[in-house]
């Protein structure tokens, strides 16, 4: 059974979000996404300061099994990106909650934080699947 | 209700995630694929192959039989225990199977047999095709499901299989040429595997699997499963069978010219004509290696873009953990030079054609 923490938020798409205040989140994916993939190869993630939108695709995960798109859970601006996932994409692996996070976004409408699925529904999500 | 090999259970007290492969239920994994790879390119990895199909061909007949059935010859095999790597040709010069055939006698005795090892996902096909060409042959084909088979592969493999079998097998270990095989107490111990490294492939009794394995795991042999195996053999520029050559695919359309043994003029041989007449005429296409020199992965049923040549297809593809970046066997036009596009989500990115294979005994060795 894959990891779901309950502090965090989730997206259909095996996205996680930590919200840290301040209108400022970190995203990632999730165990389950990890375990599915298998090994990690390649990371590809946005630049910063690029502008997203909820949903838009924004980085590739190519795992030894498959390529697999990353979307923007939330809107808002790439403030930081994980550039240890360039030289280790195998955190995506050990770590994917904490040292395997993709890139951190300032967002431009908080509100939508109320529309992600908590650590039940997305368990739940993840078990219909 | 999918088949089990006898060392199911030791898969899963390894933390194996279990797969599907062709009806039967096997490891992909034992944590990282990654990790497994390197671990026989370095040292020693060891792989559950007992879904494989043996099959043992005995009869006054034997030998013409699998002249005729086999593109290769089993002439060339002069000394008892010997291996030879063949392919099995329909009458329009494609490819049935590919499979590797041991000479299990002197050769030539009275008595002379081989066995035989093809894959598991066309057990059934490669079973009926044999029996079919078997009518004007005095042969029986005798599959052995009974047998378990391991394969220990790495630099270190011999010495640390040696290490946990009786005196006598050690010594028959240490007297095996490479691609070859001898019975040793109710085992067949071969030098022989699909990884482009040193090794074994053991075929023993189903009943004494658990505790060879065992002892292996004790010697330090860490277990891998088919990522590994798939990623290993594509670095040693080894064909798949369903991905890399078909039916529909001559072995001059899938590098494996080097196998078929046309020297006997006199030897009738399924396929022969066709391939006669394709070398003729000229082939079309021909089977290189890709490799990706920037980020991005090659992946089978990618486009291949050549230049003012055409198109091609990736046949079998994936990151290479010895080299860092993605390789792939792909199938091109034949005047394909030394260059080429791979269409990899939806961009072109440039890739070098090379001749494979890519590493051998742990090294780069294309240019």
């Amino acid at each position: 059974m894959s990891n779901i923490p309950n502090e965090l938020k989730y997206v259909a798409s095996h996205e996680w979000v930590r919200n840290e205040g301040d209108g400022i989140v970190t995203i990632g994916i999730t165990d389950h996404a990890q375990e599915l993939l298998g090994d990690v190869v390649f990371v590809e993630l946005p630049e910063l300061d690029t502008e997203l939108s909820a949903g838009d695709e924004t980085g590739v995960v190519e795992s030894v099994k498959a390529a697999s798109d990353v979307y923007a859970p939330l809107s808002g601006k790439v403030i930081a990106v994980n550039q240890e996932l360039e030289e280790s994409p195998e955190l995506v692996n050990s770590d994917p909650y904490g040292d395997g996070w993709f890139f951190k976004l300032q967002l431009s409408d908080a509100d939508e934080l109320d529309d992600l699925l908590d650590a039940d529904a997305y368990g739940e999500h993840c078990e219909a699947e | 209700m999918a088949k089990r090999t006898a060392l199911y259970e030791q898969h899963l007290a390894a933390g194996a995630k279990m797969v599907d492969f062709s009806g039967w239920e096997m490891p992909l994994h034992y944590g990282s694929q990654i990790e497994e790879h390197h671990q026989v390119r370095r040292r020693a990895g060891m792989f559950d192959v007992s879904h494989m199909t043996v099959v043992d061909v005995t009869g006054t007949d034997a030998r013409a039989y699998l002249r005729y059935l086999l593109a290769n010859d089993v002439a060339r095999l002069r000394v008892r225990g010997k291996a030879l790597y063949s392919v099995m040709l329909n009458e329009r010069g494609g490819v049935v199977d590919d499979l590797i055939v041991y000479l299990m006698t002197a050769p030539g005795v009275s008595g002379e047999w081989f066995r035989i090892v093809v894959n598991c996902a066309t057990r059934e096909k490669d079973l009926n095709w044999m029996a079919e060409r078997r009518v004007r042959f005095d042969v029986s084909l005798t599959e052995q499901p009974e047998l378990a088979m391991i394969a220990i592969q790495g630099p270190q493999a011999l010495g640390l299989v040696a290490g946990v079998v009786s005196a006598s097998r050690a010594r028959l270990i240490e007297q095996l040429g490479r691609f070859q095989g001898q019975e040793s107490e109710g085992w067949f111990i071969a030098r022989t595997g699909y990884t482009g490294e040193e090794g074994l492939e053991i075929m023993l009794p189903e009943e004494e699997a658990v505790a060879f394995w065992q002892a292996l795991l004790a010697a330090g042999v860490k277990p891998c499963g088919l990522g590994a195996r798939d990623t290993l053999r594509l670095e040693a520029g080894m064909n798949l069978y369903g991905a890399d050559m078909t039916e529909a695919v001559s072995p001059l359309e899938a590098n494996l010219a080097w196998t078929l043994a046309l020297d006997d003029p006199g030897r009738d041989f399924v396929g022969r004509e066709a391939l006669a007449q394709l070398a003729a005429t000229g082939v079309k296409t021909k089977l290189v290696g890709l490799v990706l020199p920037q980020r991005g992965v090659l992946r089978a049923h990618q486009r291949v873009l050549v230049d003012v040549v055409g198109v091609g297809e990736v046949t079998s593809g994936g990151f290479s953990p010895t080299l860092g970046v993605a390789i792939a066997l792909a199938r091109v036009p034949v005047e394909t030079g030394a260059t080429a596009g791979v269409e990899v989500r939806g961009k072109v990115l440039p890739v070098q054609v090379v001749a494979p294979p890519f590493v051998r005994d742990g090294n780069k060795v294309f240019s």
